[in-house]
């Protein structure tokens, strides 16, 4: 702990860059998501080649996925974008399940009534299906969350920043104070995005709690 | 896709079928471990129904651990070899196959479990012979889940100079050799595919039929 | 169409085998569970059971009856130990059941539940000769018993090989009765058995039940909340009242006559005196009724009972003028069918004809003439004279 303490700046540092990687793939990966989901939860035929397509997805390790996309999109190997697209990747590719299973789960005789009462579609869904879907997705979110801050580190293999720079710099140094220091920033940031997006689902949604 | 074709890259001690079968057993005996340290802690407490709040919180915190770290601590702490690795990577399997074990056995239908203990089984017999393989496809569904990540994640252990695929990967940055990158990405991936198609074969083997979905025509 | 509904459905009142009414000297009875001053307090307070005193005799149905909230389940579940009582003695064949293991205990007590509980991963068979494998029968002798049971509770033997899901809600309710019997235990213990189940099927369940007690001669303990089955199936009926009381112990003409209180009163209903009927034979006058068959040319004097070749009842033919030809359109649909089982029986087919005039029919279905309604109350006027009415 001491090396956190004595590295404040280095430390506050790794972590914006850290945060940065990991949530904008989140919020990238999620608004992509909500369309195929959506799809997913309609269409037998859509599931059948969305879910799939998604578990294959999972199977590139990380690793392999971030030395790849500069060749395939053509920026440099030192881009903060090669750790940005594989996890957006990954993102879209666990929040399609996610968000089908949302939609999905939300009662048949709610969405009959809400016909039956004349909503329009996209009104249906917005205020609706979405709303009542919530519980469900943020479930997913938070596991995309918690995934993305603790592969962010798998950059660093690469030379990419975040906490994982204090492990590779920890390995090459013998340092393993710096390398504990990162390990527990990773976790730290975990937990509190994990219960943030927790306190956010209560927030948005009251009534889930509201029989018990 | 070349270096994935090329002849003298699948021979030898530095060859492919090598490092797919280092891989391989990193996966395997990683599961192994980790399928004993978590199923019978899942199905204890999935049956007591008591610490449920332990495995949840206990599963959340293992799956926020960066394996990278753990991989490189364990290297700093006991030395270079294959032992950080098993480190790492059974921490990384034990929460899906934890939780998926925990959620199984709850999810077992009230009535069946007070059926069980009615009929005159010992909580012993209500687990192995009625919740355990009731709660099968949910302990399947977390095994193949973390089967799949250990496969992914078994790549990095040759960051700390072990075997496995992960070798074609970093040897391939090192002299920027972009077709071995890429051999050790598809190679992995298709591995991961394979042991997951395995599992199921194995899940459809073990799996009582009157568990199954749909499509046997039954009611409910 | 017109017509008659199918016979079984229409008419569901049938008597359980042996005699209503017999006197019992209390020296010839066995008492098979017995529960002395039982109380089951849970940990949050509520008082699930309250100082019960209760005897059920051997080779009865006793119903437990009660709204929801009454203590009849926990009192159940406490005769195999799924809940241990608060304070008070259980005793089955005259051991205090706190002194077996649960295990060993519930292995010799046949228990069905609601919703059957069946073992979704192990075939129809295996359910069946779940208790006999945990009593160490081999295998071999376990498939057989389970085979011969599950003819025994009207099921084809290609059930034996299906799993629990692919059986309908009543078939799965025969095997979980099938499992309970399995090792041939002398008491059963029915946890709202049937409650999960249509009204169609449950009726059917329900006389099953009373055909396997007639040839089996078991100790059952049936758990309801639905009085008219309690009242059907029960030789004695147990009436608990929310809170855990007992109110009422005793055979169904008893409760019906005489409510202990007003709780059991408006629970046993307001119509109790034409349930009553259900537990009453007496002969009722037989009157001869014109019949006539499709497609015969006739002069409809009068209501006329238009029957088929087998002379079982299709329909009334009323308000034609002169000779017509019989048409299966003209039929107006008749009501229930009387066959001789009791009063209600008699009363309900003269009340649900169209022409007021019950149709009598034998057991082949075939019509042996008609009963009217006042003939009925009379009946019943004798049968009180006769003191064969508790007043």
């Amino acid at each position: 702990m001491t090396w956190i303490f004595e590295n404040w700046e280095r430390f506050w540092e790794v972590t914006g860059v850290h945060l940065r990687l990991s949530v904008v793939p989140v919020l990238i990966g999620f608004l992509l998501a909500i369309p195929f989901g959506w799809w997913a939860s309609r269409s037998q035929r859509a599931r059948a080649v969305l879910f799939p397509f998604a578990n294959v997805l999972f199977t590139i390790p990380s690793i392999a996925l971030i030395v790849i996309t500069p060749v395939l999109i053509g920026v440099k190997i030192l881009d903060e974008i090669n750790v940005i697209v594989p996890l957006t990747v990954y993102t879209v590719a666990l929040m399609i399940r996610s968000v089908a299973d949302a939609l999905s789960a939300v009662p048949g005789n709610v969405i009959a009534a809400a016909n039956a009462m004349g909503f329009r579609p996209l009104r249906r869904f917005l205020t609706v299906d979405f709303p009542l879907a919530l519980p469900v997705t943020i479930a997913g979110l938070r596991v995309a969350t918690v995934s993305n801050i603790s592969m962010v580190s798998v950059g660093a293999l690469v030379g990419l920043g975040g906490y994982g720079q204090l492990f590779t710099e920890g390995y090459q140094t013998d340092h393993t104070e710096k390398v504990l220091a990162g390990l527990i920033g990773t976790v730290v940031l975990a937990v509190l995005a994990d219960g943030l997006l927790l306190l956010i689902g209560r927030l948005l949604t009251p009534w889930a709690r509201a029989g018990r | 896709m070349g270096w994935l074709f090329d002849p003298a890259n699948w021979s030898g001690s530095t060859g492919i079928p090598l490092r797919l079968l280092e891989h391989l057993g990193y996966t395997l005996l990683t599961l192994v471990i980790a399928a004993l340290i978590a199923i019978p802690l899942g199905a204890f407490v999935g049956h007591t129904g008591k610490g449920g709040f332990v495995i949840v919180g206990l599963s959340n915190a293992l799956r926020a651990l960066p394996t990278t770290a753990v991989l490189i601590l364990v290297v700093l702490w006991a030395g270079l070899g294959d032992f950080p690795v098993y480190v790492a990577l059974v921490l990384l399997a034990i929460p899906p196959i934890m939780a998926g074990t925990y959620a199984g056995v709850r999810a077992v239908d009230p009535v069946t479990v007070d059926a069980a203990r009615g009929v005159g089984m010992r909580e012993s017999g209500v687990l192995l012979q009625v919740e355990i393989p009731n709660a099968l496809p949910l302990i399947y569904g977390g095994f193949r889940g973390a089967a799949l990540q250990v496969v992914a994640t078994a790549t990095i252990a040759a960051y700390t100079g072990a075997g496995g695929l992960g070798r074609l990967v970093f040897d391939g940055l090192a002299l920027q050799d972009f077709g071995q990158m890429l051999a050790g990405a598809v190679l992995v991936a298709l591995l991961a595919v394979l042991v997951d198609l395995g599992f199921a074969g194995l899940q459809k083997l073990t799996v009582s039929p009157g568990l199954r979905p749909v499509g046997t025509g039954g009611k409910r | 169409m017109p017509g008659y509904a199918e016979r079984v459905k229409v008419f569901g009142i049938y008597i359980q085998g042996g005699p209503i009414g017999v006197v019992v000297t209390t020296g010839g009875i066995r008492r098979v569970i017995e529960f002395r001053a039982v109380t089951k307090r849970f940990e949050d307070g509520t008082i699930a059971v309250d100082e019960l005193d209760l005897a059920v005799e051997a080779g009865t149905i006793t119903v437990f009856v009660g709204p929801s909230g009454c203590g009849k389940t926990t009192s159940l579940r406490m005769v195999n130990r799924m809940i241990d009582p608060t304070s008070g003695t259980i005793l089955v064949d005259g051991k205090d059941v706190l002194t077996v293991d649960p295990p060993t205990l519930r292995r010799g007590i046949g228990y069905v539940i609601q919703q059957a509980g069946l073992f979704p991963h192990r075939t129809v068979l295996d359910n069946i000769a779940t208790v006999p494998l945990l009593s160490g029968w081999d295998r071999r002798k376990a498939r057989t018993r389970a085979a011969e049971l599950l003819e025994i509770v009207g099921l084809d033997s290609n059930f034996g090989k299906r799993y629990p899901a692919q059986l309908s809600g009543g078939q799965q309710q025969r095997v979980g009765v099938a499992r309970a019997l399995a090792a041939d235990p002398p008491v059963l213990l029915m946890d709202e058995p049937f409650s999960a189940v249509d009204p169609v099927v449950r009726e059917d369940l329900q006389n099953e039940l009373l055909r396997l007690q007639a040839e089996l001669d078991k100790t059952i303990v049936f758990v309801t909340h639905d009085i008219d089955e309690a009242l059907k199936l029960g030789e004695r009926v147990a009436v608990f009242q929310t809170g855990g009381h007992l109110a009422q112990y005793a055979r169904p003409t008893e409760l019906l006559a005489a409510p202990a209180n007003d709780f059991v009163a408006s629970f046993v209903g307001r119509d109790r005196g034409y349930r009553t009927l259900t537990f009453l034979h007496a002969d009722v006058p037989v009157h001869p009724v014109t019949t006539a068959k499709l497609g015969e040319r006739i002069t409809v004097a009068d209501w006329t009972l238009v029957v088929d070749e087998q002379n079982r009842p299709k329909g009334w033919l009323s308000g034609v003028d002169g000779e017509v030809e019989v048409n299966e359109r003209d039929l107006i649909s008749g009501g229930s069918l009387y066959d001789g089982s009791s009063l209600r029986g008699a009363l309900d087919a003269a009340l649900s004809s169209p022409s007021a005039l019950g149709v009598v029919v034998d057991d082949a279905g075939a019509v042996t003439g008609v009963v009217r309604a006042d003939d009925v109350i009379q009946a019943l006027a004798k049968a009180r004279a006769a003191g064969e009415v508790p007043k």
